[in-house]
């Protein structure tokens, strides 16, 4: 999984692994004094990626040439023994199988870890003595048994063990030194347990419909509240109003004006808080009993169920006037600090969500997104590229400021957001990302697709547990040979800079340590390593890499856990195991890792750098893996391995991840946020949608994305995890118009028509958020959807070219094909053209 | 005025030819004409335009006049006699023989009146002509006809009889004066005192209206000489009004020893005397306003007020009703020119309420030059199409609408129809242009602000206010007719930080909000904050019963005070209404917020040069809230219930420019200061009152208003702006001479006050006076209202105060007493032993009353009062009308061992002096702020046994402080005192009962008590009378000991 970098762009890099893996290469410009530098590939110790069943789309990991290369990897947390790479192998053959057997696959979330050979065990990790090592015994330490000694496989400390295990033996031995449980789970005591703690901040400047639809869902969410959970509420509008829901007789609430930006101290003294918050603030949160005395605005929800089902059943709207021609004076900014401020104020590191539920931008106050006037529209892409948006970047810092405050207490942000306008996530996006919230986008809270993903953030598992957990601390340490670049995802940095740093920094880096406030079985961090080369320390042959990976959490059930995975990887060499890198390669994982990177650059960078960036990585892999024959274009070929990696890149450069136009700067985000942090498998469908063909000449099958799959008598079915679309195709629409599924006699057809909407409930059933439902046919507008997305094989420039019947032809002015953009991809490389120029070309397309 | 009646006029030996209008008018027609048996006139016939505010109790028990007659009710307030009520239809006519008379629509008013009031237009038509010949004529002869008759003058009991039957007319009056010059004065005044026909007819302002009396300027009636001791007991019983001893022999006993020893207190111009002699001779009588310059009755008078072109004494009170023509004359006599403006006194329930006149969409009629509005001092000229404004004299179109035809003497035919031509207070419905924003205001709201800390809640205070405001809320005022009153409420409780409450009534329960944000204040809601009662009775009752409770453990002790102010301000703007705040407060603010007070009580102070900056507001927060409190309309009242020191200086400094009210119960206890509180929050809540009021006031030329004192703010030097102006609240107005006023037009004035009414509507209240001018001192100083002076003088001191040490205070006031007096004595009385005072009859009294000012809490500088006292003190005078300085500055005193238990009225009080105090009696004490009952050491045991329920002195605890309800006459008796007393005064009072030698009650009962019963001690007042008497040219010092 590492890559060792050669000499400038000769020398191709290896990427081992049979694991994700890829290699990115450096900056050509940096120079190396060594180009004879050994590359060492970490081969995969296991066979399996040997079994990996490619389908059509046989992958083909690209290889960029150059300097040095790192490798990254990509890491499911909560994966449990089996890795990323595992899902990955066992879902490739079958797309489609594999979206329906998610449920029997080991998944992300930390309860379903507990499958019966990874019981959690009920013990303190044994730790490493080496005060800045202190990694924890894992399978991959050698141990002696007999003098009861183990070495640390990262430091090669000899520690000897604790008192408890005297008993060990090598028949005897504990979990965390068996093979198979190279991640294991300790349930400790860390103080007493701390409830879970929901805080709603409620937008009241919704249209009456709206505002019922969402004190309806928010009224039912209490039932789906554990009991002992906290729950607070914060309303807000014109002005924000705390409300306190242990109170009889009277509804009493605090109120703060939405335009007044406070401290936190302030806000707790407001409040009323600050005894508590002075005993809080000496070390540990406090009991909960304590807090639940002390804090009249977080109560237990068997409490004050009755109390908060009436309290949000008579919520007002906003009852300020709205002249005409302005927009409702929105204090999101204030309500969110205030929300953070009680919260650190009071539960200080205890597992909290903020729920946010929003109808519109922020209108004023600190956080304000546009200004009241309906005359100036909210920031477009547009307005942002000419330096045109006002509040952007003002706005964007307090949100960050405050998405820093709550990550450093633990606590989460949600933002559902439901408007038909923008609603200023591309500024609020930080609080999410940072915290490990969700984001939630829709056109009203009056739509199933709010109701439904809102009752699923609270889903339980099959051991009657939310599939939530949170304050989540990750640690990672390497061995030498390593060091950590960076992570991408929900995280923040807890800026630890540990040993085994590496000062080049992708995505969050400088640490080896980063907060996670919240979990899911989905959230999935990509962590970047780098391999150092030390001159005088070459990399033994046949050694491994190990990494350990050491998450602290919350469980749901407020038990603290500590899970821990270790891998490890063999070293190969760059340039004489070319071959065995080049196998081990994962280019699915490669390519969600590589797009990661990119939407992360896509956040600071101009976009067509980053189109550029990617089009230049892809040429590289190309060139160091491709095999041609020079001034033959049509010689080229990529090894099996390699063989779907450009296609995922095609996909991903007219991906909403990295492509702005069409969609609003909060879609962008939207986007952003989500692929950020889903896993492989959902990571992949967001790049390339998949789609799947329903005909009666056979089972349902996947086909290509592409417009060639638009046939006539075919019922498609896309999903793009965003989007689910059925699309009936030309004739089948016809079929349906006219009834024929009501005759018995056409039963087939009925069931024809109902296969695909089977299918795609079954997709609804699971997916978080739940993804818009859109059941369309030949003609309908709502096919845009499919044709946006598939690849353009027939455009009107080619259409009559070719031929007839073939698909549908779309009408795109966006760049070409796959083929075209492989056309060009071998007839420059092989061709012989300076990179330079390759780079050029491709920028060209961008331009069109 | 008419000028045109004086332009017209004959010369001035036939001045009462010019004036003749009223023998003709007078004479001529058979009498009865008077009323209206003759034919209608026309312009009885034109459609009334002035709306007839419906009288909620018309003066006789009336139902009130259908439509089509009101202006048959309008003339018989514009004069008629009251007896001619209700009016027929056919009444009208009486107007038929005004018609004749060439006189000036003021004039012509004065013609309305039955022959009662017909000899008071006569005897000021005299005074008018009067000062127009004074020149030609030695002064003697006025004199030497004044005096004998003014010493035959017919007894008050004949002046008691009021409302004689119309018919009988003496002929001295009917018929056209004989005399020239001196005739036409001399005349009609012989003619009264001469036969006793006349006598019989004597109007209320006949012989005891001695201000008017003609040719008095010398003081010898009045002033008479101070015969020894002897005068004094009889002189003061006898009936003797006139002629009241205004002097005493200072001299010789000051020769022969020290003259205090000598000095018979009862010598002393006897104040309740006084007032006793002008409720026998005016009392119970009408007081018709048609006569320029007339003297009103006084203040403690029982009298009828009948509007016929000048506004009644309730409304406006002058210091002397004679200005004087020249600059110099006023700064010679140094009598300072003032009126006292209560724009919203109470009309007495026989007295017609305000007219309401609507001018249509164009607004009000008023002066292109000065602004004034049609009042009857506009004088109609060319034929009707043009009129000349009577303040600054400017030709003005009248606008088509209005047009309408003159007599024969040049009046307007439908005089009696408008309200506006021919009554001095009435009310314009004012347009859009008047009104904020030019939108119609909402109606206002009150808002109830409750300290709910500590102290409140430990005292019982908060229940008790929410337990009350139950019921209280019911009885919000409402505009007349109306159902419901439109005036909406809100709640606020707060103790360092802020609780709105949203009762809106759709709510099951009421919802509480909290602000602390108390450095920035906003209001955090705005629908249901502010709700009508009615509609939300259900949700606040269950909020008031919470109230109490929900604080009931509150350890909060601190509190916040402007941010109170603040947020009650806010929640008005946000409504876009004006309003009243009720604050309940208990102690210092010292809360960290804006606003935030320290304890600045430095006794040491007191009688420095600092000790002014006791009563300078502390700066800061509070000006910028009273501004915009004054911008927002939003009155303060506020409540406090202080336990120690609270800068009373300083909090009272928003209500007192707000046109609020300050109430303090200083230790509240709920037995003993409850009932007060509860009674005095009654009467805040229900009292009428309009919001969001300006005031201007417009002169005449030659005068112009200088100076304003009150619960004001001022923004510029003329607009009058007060948030809220109630029926207790008092503007004095002081006037500057800028040039020579003359005496043919004499001195207007009308005050015009924009407000909103309780019901949302955007009014004008127009009320106007006309005073004589003269460049005789002897008139001006025979014109002085004593009660007026001194509430100018105690406000003006009052304010002093603020700026200057206390001494130099208290000397200007002595200095220019004895100025005052002093001039009197070189200019207008005749030539007299040094020995003697001599003191103008109007002003006899005006030393007493001086010498208790300056006793008064404010400017005693004494350390054993508060400052706090002192300070609330001096911020309730500030915005008093006249009665209620008199009543302070003078306590009635009653002998309570004497009274009559089967009579029905309060016994006469006697001088308010040590010396009444007799052991064997009981007495009460009142003086419009506190009650005492005063038990002397050897009152009859039987009262006390009739009173208390106890069989002596002795066994009364000396706690006592309730009067337990008995059921014996004298029980009854006293409570009935007690009620009828509290009934008159704007704040309810404690009664405290002192018993006699008592010191520690004495004592604590307030310090103040023994300065006011000892306001005539005799030393201070020698030492005051002797100094006038010794050094009347010289620069006199007065010796006032303290």
């Amino acid at each position: 999984m590492w890559v060792v970098s050669g000499g400038p762009m000769r020398s191709p890099p290896s990427a081992s692994a049979r694991s994700s893996i890829l290699m990115e290469m450096e900056e050509e410009s940096r120079q190396h004094p060594q180009p004879e530098l050994r590359r060492n590939e970490l081969a995969s110790s296991q066979s399996r990626r040997t079994e990996c069943v490619v389908t059509r789309h046989s992958s083909e990991l690209q290889e960029p040439a150059g300097g040095e290369s790192c490798s990254t990897k990509s890491f499911s947390l909560f994966n449990g023994r089996v890795t990323a790479v595992i899902i990955f192998n066992l879902l490739k053959p079958h797309r489609l199988t594999s979206t329906r057997c998610h449920d029997d696959l080991p998944r992300v979330h930390p309860t379903e870890r507990r499958s019966p050979d990874l019981p959690p065990v009920q013990y303190e990790p044994v730790l490493c003595s080496r005060a800045n090592c202190k990694a924890v015994l894992n399978p991959l330490c050698q141990v002696d048994f007999r003098a009861k000694i183990w070495a640390c496989n990262f430091c090669f400390q000899r520690n000897s063990f604790p008192p408890s295990y005297a008993g060990i033996s090598e028949v005897n031995q504990p979990a965390e030194l068996m093979p198979q449980f190279s991640t294991i789970e300790y349930i400790v005591q860390r103080g007493p347990p701390t409830p879970l703690i929901f805080l709603y901040v409620v937008d009241t400047c919704l249209e009456e419909e709206d505002l019922q639809a969402l004190k309806e869902s928010l009224q039912m969410s209490l039932s789906l509240l554990p009991p002992n959970a906290l729950v607070g509420l914060i309303t807000f509008g014109r002005m924000v109003q705390i409300h306190e829901l242990s109170c009889e007789g009277i509804a009493k609430s605090y109120v703060f004006r939405g335009t007044k930006e406070l401290t936190p101290k302030q806000i707790q003294e407001m409040l009323g808080l600050m005894k508590p918050a002075t005993s809080g603030q000496q070390g540990k949160p406090l009991a909960p009993h304590d807090a639940a005395a002390s804090c009249r605005f977080l109560q237990p929800v068997q409490a004050v169920d009755m109390n908060l089902t009436d309290l949000l059943g008579e919520l007002q709207r906003d009852p300020w006037p709205v002249p005409q021609g302005k927009r409702p004076l929105r204090s999101t900014g204030i309500a969110l600090s205030i929300a953070i401020g009680l919260l650190e104020g009071t539960f200080p590191n205890t597992g909290a969500r903020v729920m946010l539920f929003t109808g519109g931008p922020p209108t004023q106050g600190p956080g304000m997104v546009v200004g009241d006037e309906l005359k100036t529209p909210i920031r477009s892409w547009h307005d942002i590229q000419k330096d045109n948006a006002r509040h952007l970047k003002k706005a964007t810092k307090y949100y960050e400021a405050l998405a820093n405050r709550a990550a450093v207490n633990g606590h989460s942000v949600d933002i559902y957001a439901c408007a038909l306008d923008q609603t200023g996530l591309l500024e609020m996006k930080p609080l999410s990302n940072l915290t490990g919230g969700h984001i939630v986008m829709g056109d009203s809270f009056n739509t199933s697709l709010f109701k439904q993903t809102f009752q699923r953030v609270f889903s339980k598992d099959y051991n009657g547990e939310f599939r939530m957990a949170f304050g989540g601390t990750l640690e990672v340490k390497t061995s030498r040979e390593l060091k950590v670049s960076g992570a991408i995802g929900p995280c923040v940095s807890l800026n630890n800079k540990g040993p085994c740093v590496s000062d080049n920094e992708m995505g969050v880096g400088g640490t080896c340590q980063w907060k996670i406030c919240s979990l899911t079985p989905a959230t999935t961090l990509a962590l970047y390593f780098e391999v150092v080369n030390q001159h005088n320390a070459p990399i033994p042959q046949g050694g491994r890499g190990a990494i350990q990976f050491v998450t602290q959490y919350q469980h749901s059930n407020t038990q603290r856990r500590i899970r821990v995975t270790t891998v490890a990887r063999n070293w190969a060499d760059a340039q004489s195991q070319i071959q065995h890198i080049e196998t081990s390669f994962d280019q699915e994982a490669s390519a969600v890792l590589m797009a990661r990177l990119g939407v992360f650059r896509a956040e600071s960078e101009e976009g067509p750098d980053v189109l550029r960036w990617l089009d230049r990585q892809l040429i590289r892999l190309c060139q160091k893996f491709g095999q041609f024959n020079k001034d033959d274009p049509n010689s080229f070929r990529l090894s099996e391995s390699l063989s779907l990696y450009p296609q995922f890149m095609f996909h991903l450069r007219r991906s909403p991840f990295l492509q702005v136009f069409n969609n609003s700067p909060d879609e962008s985000s939207y986007y952003r946020h989500h692929f950020v942090r889903q896993d492989l498998t959902q990571s992949l469908i967001m790049v390339q949608p998949i789609l799947y063909s329903y005909s009666f000449y056979g089972p349902p099958e996947p086909v290509l994305l592409d417009s060639s799959s638009i046939l006539p008598d075919r019922i498609l079915l896309m999903d793009t995890f965003f989007q689910l679309v059925i699309y009936h195709g030309e004739t089948i629409a016809q079929w349906r118009k006219a009834g024929y599924q009501e005759m018995a006699e056409y039963e087939n057809f009925k069931q024809l028509l109902q296969a695909p909407l089977d299918d795609a409930q079954e997709i609804l059933q699971t997916r978080f958020p739940m993804p818009r439902y859109i059941d369309t046919e030949h003609g309908g507008s709502q096919a845009r959807f499919l044709l946006s997305k598939v690849n353009p094989s027939q455009t009107h420039n080619n259409l009559y070219a070719w031929g007839q019947e073939s698909g549908a032809p779309i009408l795109t002015d966006d760049i070409d094909s796959l083929l075209t953009l492989m056309n060009y991809i071998c007839d420059l490389l092989i061709c012989g053209e300076k990179l330079f120029f390759i780079v050029l070309f491709l920028q060209s397309w961008n331009l069109k | 005025m008419s000028q045109q009646g004086y332009v017209a006029a004959p010369p001035y030996s036939q001045a009462q030819a010019g004036m003749g209008g009223y023998s003709t008018g007078f004479g001529n027609p058979p009498p009865q004409s008077h009323y209206g048996y003759g034919s209608p006139p026309q312009g009885y016939s034109a459609p009334p335009t002035g709306v007839l505010k419906p009288p909620s109790s018309s003066p006789s028990g009336m139902p009130p006049p259908p439509v089509s007659t009101h202006y048959g009710s309008n003339i018989q307030q514009n004069g008629a006699h009251p007896h001619s009520f209700p009016p027929p239809v056919a009444s009208a006519p009486s107007m038929s023989p005004y018609g004749q008379p060439p006189q000036g629509a003021f004039h012509s008013m004065a013609q309305t009146p039955p022959p009662t009031q017909q000899l008071t237009n006569q005897m000021s038509a005299m005074n008018i002509g009067g000062y127009g010949q004074r020149p030609m004529q030695g002064p003697q002869s006025p004199t030497s006809s004044a005096a004998p008759q003014y010493q035959t003058s017919p007894p008050p009991t004949m002046g008691h009889q009021p409302l004689s039957p119309p018919g009988p007319q003496p002929p001295t009056l009917g018929s056209p004066p004989p005399m020239a010059t001196m005739g036409s004065m001399a005349g009609p005044p012989m003619g009264m005192s001469g036969p006793p026909g006349p006598g019989v007819q004597q109007p209320p302002m006949g012989p005891q209206g001695y201000p008017q009396q003609p040719g008095s300027p010398i003081a010898g009636p009045y002033g008479a000489q101070m015969a020894g001791p002897q005068m004094a007991g009889p002189q003061m019983a006898g009936p003797q009004s006139g002629a009241f001893p205004g002097g005493f022999p200072g001299g010789p006993a000051q020769m022969a020893g020290p003259p205090q020893k000598k000095l018979d207190p009862d010598s002393i111009p006897s104040t309740t005397q006084m007032i006793e002699d002008d409720q026998t001779k005016r009392g119970g009588q009408v007081y018709v306003t048609n006569i320029r310059g007339q003297v009103p009755p006084l203040v403690t008078t029982d009298f009828t007020v009948q509007d016929q072109g000048n506004a009644s004494p309730r409304f406006m009170r002058c210091t002397t009703y004679s200005f004087p023509c020249t600059a110099d004359l006023a700064k010679q006599c140094k009598v300072p020119l003032a009126t006292i403006i209560k724009p919203f006194a109470i009309v007495p329930k026989n007295e017609t309420p305000l007219y309401i006149v609507n001018h249509g969409e164009a607004g009000p009629i008023r002066c292109n030059r000065c602004k004034a509005y049609m009042c009857p001092y506009m004088q109609f000229i060319d034929g009707g199409r043009r009129y000349q404004c009577g303040f600054c004299s400017c030709i003005n179109e009248v606008p088509v609408q209005y047009f309408q035809h003159l007599d024969h003497m040049g009046r307007r035919m439908d005089m009696y129809e408008r309200p506006e031509l021919s009554l001095g207070s009435y009310e314009f419905i004012a347009t859009l242009d008047y009104c904020k924003n030019n939108k119609p205001p909402n109606p206002p709201a009150y808002i109830f602000m409750i300290d709910v800390s500590y102290n409140n809640i430990k005292s019982g205070l908060v229940k008790l206010i929410c337990e009350e405001l139950k019921t209280l809320l019911d009885r919000l005022p409402k505009e007349e007719g109306a159902e419901t009153s439109a005036i909406k409420v809100g709640f606020v409780t707060y103790n360092k930080i802020l609780h709105f409450y949203n009762v809106k009534s759709a709510l099951a329960q009421p919802q509480m909000m909290v602000v602390s944000d108390v450095a920035e204040m906003f209001v955090p809601l705005l629908d249901g904050f502010l709700v009508n009662f009615q509609e939300s009775r259900a949700v606040i009752n269950n909020l008031l019963d919470q109230i109490p409770d929900m604080f009931a453990d509150t350890n909060e002790s601190e509190t916040v005070f402007a941010p109170v102010i603040q947020a009650g301000s806010e929640a008005l703007k946000a409504a876009e209404c004006s309003g009243k705040l009720f604050i309940f407060h208990s102690s210092i603010p010292t809360a960290e917020a804006p606003g935030k007070l320290k304890n600045r009580d430095d006794r040491k102070l007191v009688g420095t040069e600092k000790e002014k900056t006791l009563f300078q507001p502390q700066r800061g927060v509070y000006e910028q809230l009273t501004k915009d409190c004054v911008a927002q309309g939003c009155c303060v009242d506020l409540f406090l219930f202080p336990n120690q020191f609270v800068d009373i200086a300083t909090m009272g400094d928003v209500p007192s420019h707000t046109g609020g009210s300050i109430y303090k119960y200083s230790n509240f206890q709920m037995e003993v200061n409850g009932q007060q509180f509860l009674s005095d929050l009654r009467k805040d809540v229900e009292k009428s009152i309009g919001f969001d009021a300006i005031m201007r006031v417009r002169t005449g030329t030659g005068f112009r208003a200088t100076d304003f004192f009150g619960a004001i703010y001022m923004n510029n030097t003329t607009d009058v702006e007060m948030a809220a102006v109630d029926c207790d609240k008092a503007v004095t107005v002081e006037f500057k001479h800028d040039d020579t006023l003359s005496e043919e037009s004499g001195a207007v004035m009308q005050c015009a006050l924009l407000y909103t009414t309780i019901g949302g509507q955007r009014r004008l209240r127009i009320h106007n006076l006309s005073l004589n001018c003269s460049s005789q001192l002897s008139e001006l100083y025979k014109s002085c209202e004593t009660d007026a002076l001194i509430n100018f003088f105690a406000k003006s001191a009052y304010r002093a105060m603020l700026n200057q040490p206390m001494k130099t205070v208290r000397e200007i006031l002595v200095n220019q007493t004895a100025h005052m007096l002093a001039c009197y004595r070189k200019n207008c009385a005749s030539p007299s032993a040094a020995s003697q005072l001599i003191l103008p009859d109007a002003m006899k009294v005006f030393p007493v009353y001086m010498n208790s000012l300056l006793k008064t809490p404010a400017l005693v500088g004494s350390t054993e009062l508060s400052t706090d006292d002192r300070a609330f003190h001096r911020l309730l005078v500030n915005s008093m009308g006249v009665e209620e300085t008199q009543v302070l500055l003078y306590p009635r005193l009653i002998p309570l061992h004497t009274m009559d238990v089967s009579s029905e009225a309060i016994p006469t009080p006697v001088r308010c002096s040590e010396e009444r105090l007799s052991e064997s009696g009981m007495f009460l004490l009142e003086n419009g702020l506190s009650m005492f009952l005063w038990l002397g050491q050897a009152c009859p045991p039987d009262l006390i046994q009739n009173l208390f329920n106890v069989p002596s002195l002795g066994h009364l605890s000396s706690e006592g402080t309730s009067l337990p309800v008995l059921d014996n006459a004298h029980s009854r008796k006293i409570h009935s005192i007690i009620s009828s007393i509290s009934q008159r005064r704007a704040s309810s009072m404690k009664l405290l009962i002192v018993k006699q030698k008592d010191r520690s009650e004495l004592f604590s009962v307030s310090t103040w008590l023994r300065t006011r019963v000892f306001t005539e001690a005799r030393p201070t007042w020698t030492s005051c009378a002797t100094s006038i008497c010794f050094g009347p040219d010289t620069r006199v010092v007065l010796l006032i000991e303290d």
